[in-house]
């Protein structure tokens, strides 16, 4: 199959194409991880976007039942240097392309990744579009095709469960989780912990969620950019201060809009499993998963900074001691990436 | 206390399982230290290694690496603290049996980095186990054993077994049991090796994945892992004998997360504060997983990890030594903060070098005890490519299919299997059924099957007239190259060459920049592939490119490394930039900041000239690399390149037997007889010219490659039919063997006018000995004043004559008042770091000052004059089978420096840090056998052993005639026999000459054999022996010199 992707600054990349034969456009993004393909593809937050993995070999353990971190791909696109046509695992169900295949995403490979990565480094993520067919495509038509406005969507109403789910189902400590677009690892982390986990669509009202008596509030991860979701601002700020808050990834992000700071896009955002954050109040780092476009800028009133970048020095976390609220950048359920900061579940257990 | 002066202790010379990867560790560490202000202090008896120089440490030592010295240095020096972690196996039991004697607490000295405890904890297997059940980290089921018994009684677990002797190098000692026989025989050999006595028997996991972690972690319980690897060859195969592949590649994310997370809580538990190494199994099947075992130091593994991810390991672990955490210590190369996880957007494939070759009689099999010299690396955006690059890497011949019987090399595995496996695959063998016999991973065999079937493509289909543009971009991606293309399609390398570039296809070149392009990396260290963008902009139009030696090997080793550094480091003094190509991940050449661009390429025509041509230099230099370099220059030069230094026909005059031999003759040299043979009649006919006995070898050697000395009609013809291939384009030349005769060699430099003699050296050991194995002095000390004029005469002539501009290095023997020349290498030789030291003059920067056209303003020069021995270490050992004698061809791994004031002080230093060493603690006794020609010196030997206090044992032959000596039966003829009594552990020293032609069978090997297993000093060569000997009579009651490399 070919494939063709093709960037907003005009430059055409020729390679091969697997997964499923369609046409898609998003918001182009690198992620920095050598392992944890499925669950990066399956990560709700990938949503708008396409997705390129700087590690050249991809799938060579396939794809199984047990690391989705949602029920389908999420990312438009996928971009590798070298695509295994088979995976070799013994949890291995189906092979990346087939993946790909199954959930209607086209995949690109046998290009010059990096080529494409130190252009986003030096330019910034930048809209793209990628087709593959077996037929010829023309280039040029392909992107004149190319109509993409990452930030004017709403892709956070798309991601977010329509109905409520429960797990953990009759655990003693209730959780309302407000999925912004979920990742299933942050839902374990909390089962694990003896929760009663339920999963409520963005769109439900500050009161409707106070009703059901949450003994805790986790603000999920998600896509898009966070400060046009202002009606999460709203239901957020109205629950802030009854009961403890964990907000992660774009939850901590929609914390700062919803007290009064504010968020700034970065050139090409924070994607991978390796960045190091300094905890101020342990005084120690932890390498951890990132997957973000955005960053707090100013933390609102009340707020103290407890987790910073130990390279750019962004804010990766912060707490508000008196409304109970602990929000971080990164990821500490990981999926893929190290679970160096799972303690931050601990500490939120300790909270409520 | 902040810490002011520190003591580094370096991992001495060169052996299997411990090489140049300690020189660049113990370098980088030198040089962060110092970077805080800290006074460093150096000692190792390797001279040929980058920390020794004064440039890096503060004050050095090229001393003996013993308790003793240590403890005089520290005496001498009073250091605040002690790096035991930066010089391997070698510094971590020394600084353990430091901490043990109570020395450390006596002179307040601690240990910087990761404590005595921790090491111990680390290294102890019972307590590790102990350690890894609190903390819940599944281990293989095994014991700790200091008797035959226990062993016994635990092996009703299973068989097959692995054997581990606590705190050896390189897995020494150890193996694997399939039956009680094989147990026995190796837990003894254990026993006597390990450090602590005891053994470790344990479930063997073979077959297993076998996967590795680098960690760091700072004294805060920082943490981060630099690298995982995944060793292609499964458990069973020690790592050092693997192919190994970073990243890892087949396990998924949880798997890994599983493993990192165990690593982690292994290196708290232990409290390492610095470099780690942590070993696991897993068994893909079940996803269970075992660790294996913990470094708690900079290992090989660690070089390796360094060089694949760009992340300076060594130097990070020496700023945590000193207390700093990991979030305030800079990454190097992006200078973003060390605290992260390199990410690589590339592969790369590590391949262990084997000295097979030089040790035809030794099992090729490989297993849990190391072998291999030395390794390569590949980079690559493929798993393919990165392998054929390493491959290449290698220069070994790889054997052709139709010679190569695969089912011998699959299991147990030898260092062949990756090309019998390519052949079986060849053959149309499944996958899954390689994988049956190999137990390698399917992915990897799947990547080979794709690199097979890619093959057989170009092969039935690429025609080189209407070339497929595709398929040759896709075969030069999958690594593959010119010439593996030329070979499938029946064109010769230039052709393919010319045709790809008319294509445009030609390598663009990445950068290795830890963080997969996230950050710009301001190290420019690059490998190349055939993709869109090239990173490697010209550097300008004064840069030189050194090209370096590729994987240590016998024959060619650290030596030439450290010129190629040095070189490195001069082009940048003289205001040029260097560009270094190298494929040696161990090495200090292949550093990040040795260069202002290293390129991690294959030296091969191919690679080289790609980068020459992206780069166009003002020159390459070829003289420093060994004969990898000189190798390809002649091809270099035709395609353009701009040679620095002696012309090629110049190179071509030395290398190029009949020319040299020409050349001597018009310069009216005397030069032994000699003829070179096309065919076996040929040679027959020259040996009845000149005479035997004769030194025979193949054309355009390495390190007396195939060499031997020949006595009779019936040993030529063998020789012609078992070692060499002979045909009128590889001829067999001949020389006559000068008997009884004194070897020595000069190293020189010239710009071409003025020719600078940096030393006049002398062998110990009469000619014969490949100048690589034998004891060499500096100065000569037999030679009169006329055979060292005319040596100096003849080295100017003939230096004047080849044009040689850097160096040469020429070898003579002198018999009788006439000084022979037996040869001229146009190039540095191993002696060169040696030298450097002993005269205190550094050489390689001259040369690199008189290639670049500068003087070298001789009169400027005095060279320091001391006594200088160089002495040398054997793989024997490691490397069952093999007799140690010695001979023309070169066997010995690497070398050691003694200096003193006196010959004497010198050679015995020099051979005490061979590991020629004394039990002190028993009252001395030697065995004595000697050839029947050597036997005239008997009274001389015996009168200065019983000099020495030595009770003499020997063969009836040898001692029959000398009072008090006790003459022991052959084997078989009473008790205790010869090879008995070595093991009861009577001896303390064994001197053997052997008689000719003596194979495995006899006495004497059965006796040599035994001497190395108990670790008894086994002296092959009466020179050599008798110049111990007698060092040790002047020396007794003497204190042994330890000084200051500049107090000498």
């Amino acid at each position: 199959m070919k494939a063709v992707l093709a960037l907003k600054d005009g430059t055409i990349i020729e390679g091969i194409g697997f997964g499923a034969e369609s046409e898609k456009m998003g918001e182009l993004v690198f992620n920095t991880s050598m392992m944890g393909y499925q669950e990066a593809l399956t990560d709700p937050s990938y949503g708008g976007q396409i997705l390129l993995m700087t590690y050249p070999i991809i799938g060579n353990y396939g794809t199984n039942n047990n690391d989705g971190e949602s029920n389908r791909i999420h990312p438009e696109g996928f971009v590798v240097r070298e695509h295994s046509p088979e995976g070799y695992h013994i949890n291995s169900t189906s092979s990346i392309s087939e993946f790909l295949k199954e959930n209607n995403v086209p995949g690109i490979s046998g290009i010059d990744t990096r080529f494409i990565v130190r252009k986003i480094r030096n330019e910034g993520v930048m809209p793209a579009i990628l087709a593959t067919s077996k037929n010829q495509i023309d280039p040029k038509k392909l992107l004149e095709r190319l109509n993409f406005d990452y930030s004017s969507i709403d892709f956070v109403s798309k991601a977010s469960t329509k109905k409520i789910q429960i797990f953990g189902k009759g655990n003693k400590k209730r959780i309302a989780l407000i999925d912004y677009g979920v990742k299933m690892g942050i839902v374990r982390q909390l089962v694990n912990r003896g929760c009663q986990v339920s999963v409520l669509p963005s769109s439900l009202s500050s009161s409707e969620i106070l009703s059901l008596e949450p003994d805790g509030i986790v603000l999920s991860n998600g896509p898009g950019d966070p400060g046009i979701v202002t009606s999460a601002h709203r239901t957020i700020s109205e629950l802030g201060g009854k009961i403890p808050i964990f907000g992660i990834c774009l939850g901590h992000q929609l914390l700062a809009h919803a007290f009064g700071g504010n968020t700034y896009k970065l050139k090409f955002g924070h994607r991978g499993s390796n960045h190091a954050i300094l905890d101020l109040e342990k005084n120690k780092i932890a390498i951890t998963t990132q997957n973000h476009g955005f960053a707090v800028g100013n933390i609102p009133k009340g707020f103290e900074i407890t987790h910073v970048n130990v390279n750019d020095k962004s804010v990766e976390g912060m707490r508000d001691k008196n409304r109970n609220i602990l929000s971080v950048q990164y990821h500490p359920e990981a999926c893929p990436g190290p679970h160096d900061s799972r303690y931050l579940f601990d500490e939120f257990m300790r909270m409520i | 206390m902040k810490i002011k002066k520190v003591l580094v202790i370096g991992s001495g010379p060169i052996v299997i399982g411990q090489s140049a990867e300690f020189d660049y560790s113990g370098a980088q560490a030198c040089r962060a230290l110092r970077e805080e202000g800290v006074e460093v202090v150096l000692v190792n008896s390797n001279p040929a290694t980058i920390q020794t120089d004064k440039d890096t440490a503060d004050i050095v030592y090229v001393e003996p690496l013993t308790q003793a010295v240590i403890e005089k240095i520290i005496e001498k020096e009073k250091p605040d603290a002690l790096l035991a972690t930066f010089g391997g196996q070698t510094a971590l039991n020394l600084s353990m049996e430091l901490h043990r004697l109570g020395i450390l607490d006596k002179y307040k000295v601690k240990f910087l980095g990761t404590n005595a405890e921790a090491i111990d904890m680390a290294e102890s297997r019972e307590k590790f186990n102990r350690l890894m059940e609190k903390i819940g980290i599944p281990i293989l089921p095994g014991k700790v054993v200091k008797d035959i018994k226990t062993a016994k009684e635990f092996a009703k677990i299973g068989y097959p077994l692995i054997i581990r002797p606590s705190f050896t190098l390189g897995g020494t000692g150890g193996g694997t049991a399939w039956n009680e026989e094989e147990l026995i025989k190796i837990l003894e050999n254990a026993l006597r090796l390990s450090a602590t006595k005891e053994a470790l028997v344990e479930k063997s996991a073979l077959g297993w994945g076998e996967f590795e972690y680098e960690v760091i972690r700072d004294s805060q319980g920082n943490a981060s892992i630099i690298c995982n690897m995944e060793n292609f060859d499964p458990m069973g195969v020690h790592t050092g004998e693997s192919i190994v592949v970073a990243p890892s590649q087949t396990l998924s994310d949880n798997d890994h997360q599983m493993l990192r997370d165990a690593a982690l809580r292994i290196v708290h538990a232990i409290n390492i504060q610095g470099g780690c190494n942590v070993q696991f199994g897993m068994n893909q099947e079940t996803g269970n997983y075992v660790v294996i075992e913990v470094n708690p130091r900079l290992s090989r593994s660690s070089a390796l990890a360094s060089k694949a991810t760009g992340y300076p390991i060594a130097r990070v672990a020496a700023k945590i030594a000193l207390g700093h955490t990991l979030p305030e210590i800079q990454n190097a190369i992006t200078h973003t903060s060390a605290a992260f996880e390199p990410s690589m957007d590339y592969c790369v494939v590590k391949i262990p070098r084997w000295p097979f070759d030089k040790f035809p009689k030794t099992s090729r099999i490989i297993g849990t005890q190391m072998k291999s010299t030395g390794e390569v690396m590949g980079i690559g955006r493929t798993f393919a490519e990165a392998l054929n690059k390493a491959i290449r890497s290698l220069e070994v011949k790889i054997p052709k299919d139709a010679d190569l019987k695969e089912e011998a090399h699959l299991f147990p595995p030898t260092d062949l299997r990756l090309f019998a496996i390519l052949k079986c695959l060849r053959m149309g063998m499944k996958i899954e059924e390689i994988k049956k016999k190999t137990k390698i991973h399917l992915w990897f065999l799947r990547k080979l099957a794709e690199m097979v079937s890619l093959e057989q493509k170009i092969h039935s289909t690429f025609k080189y007239e209407k070339p497929d543009t595709v398929l040759l971009l896709q075969a030069k991606r999958a690594g593959f190259s010119d010439s593996q293309i030329g070979s499938l399609i029946g064109k010769d390398e230039q052709k393919v060459r010319a045709l790809r570039k008319s294509l445009g296809i030609i390598p663009t070149y990445k950068i290795v920049d830890s963080c997969a392009g996230e950050f710009e990396a301001l190290t420019p260290y690059y490998y190349s592939v055939y993709e869109e963008e090239n990173e490697a902009k010209k550097l300008g139009d004064n840069s030189i490119i050194v090209l370096g030696s590729g994987p240590i090997r016998i024959g060619q080793g650290i030596e030439f490394d450290y010129c190629c550094s040095h070189a490195a480091f001069a082009i940048r003094d003289l205001g040029y930039k260097s560009i270094m190509i190298n494929n040696n991940p161990e090495t200090v050449s292949t550093d990040f900041d040795s260069s202002n661009r290293l390129y991690f390429e294959p030296l091969t025509f191919e690679d080289v000239m790609n980068v020459v041509e992206n780069e166009s230099p003002k020159g390459v230099i070829v003289q420093l690399g060994g004969q990898t370099s000189l190798n390809i220059a002649e091809k270099l030069s035709s395609a353009g390149a701009t040679i620095l230094g002696t012309s090629i026909d110049g190179i071509d005059l030395a290398e190029d037997r009949e020319r040299f031999r020409e050349l001597a003759y018009s310069l009216k040299i005397p030069q032994p007889d000699n003829g070179t043979a096309m065919s076996e009649d040929q040679a027959l006919e020259v040996a009845s010219r000149i005479g035997y006995p004769i030194v025979v070898r193949p054309s355009y050697v390495i390190a007396g490659r195939a060499m031997e000395i020949v006595r009779s009609d019936q040993d030529l013809r063998c020789y012609i039919h078992e070692a060499v291939e002979v045909s009128d384009k590889r001829p067999v030349l001949i020389d006559k063997y000068v008997d009884n005769a004194i070897e020595c060699e000069v190293d020189a430099v010239s710009d071409g006018k003025e020719i600078f003699i940096g030393g006049l050296m002398e062998h110990i050991e009469p000619a014969g000995v490949h100048s690589g194995d034998a004891n060499i002095v500096l100065p000569s000390m037999r030679l009169s004043q006329k055979e060292i004029q005319t040596i100096n005469d003849y080295t100017n002539k003939i230096s004047r004559a080849l044009g040689v501009v850097g160096f040469v290095n020429i070898q003579f023997v002198v018999k009788e008042g006439i000084v022979y020349i037996l040869e001229a290498n146009p190039r540095a030789s191993r002696t060169v770091p040696f030298v450097s030291k002993a005269i205190m003059i550094p050489l390689t920067k001259l040369a690199v000052r008189a290639m670049l056209g500068e003087s070298i303003k001789k009169s400027n020069l005095t060279p320091r004059s001391t006594f200088a021995v160089k002495s040398v270490v054997f793989p024997f050992l490691k490397l069952h089978g093999t007799d140690i004698k010695l001979g023309p061809e070169m066997r010995s791994t690497g070398e050691t420096m003694g200096i003193g004031r006196s010959f004497e002080m010198a050679y015995y230093k020099a051979l005490l840090a061979a590991g020629i060493k004394l039990d002190e603690n028993k009252s001395p006794s030697a065995f004595i056998s000697l050839a029947d020609e050597d036997k005239k010196i008997i009274p001389k030997l015996a009168a200065l052993l019983s000099k020495l206090g030595f009770k003499i044992y020997g063969t009836l032959g040898t001692v029959g005639t000398i009072p008090g000596a006790i003459a022991i039966p052959k084997i078989g003829h009473g008790h205790p026999d010869v090879v008995e009594l070595i093991e009861s552990g009577t001896i303390s020293i064994v001197i053997n000459t052997p008689t000719r032609g003596g194979g495995a069978h006899t006495d004497g090997f059965k006796m040599r054999r035994s001497s190395i297993q108990m670790g008894i000093p086994c002296i092959t060569n009466l020179s050599t022996a008798y110049e111990l000997l007698n060092a040790m009579d002047h020396l007794r009651k003497k204190d042994l010199e330890v000084r200051r490399l500049d107090e000498y």
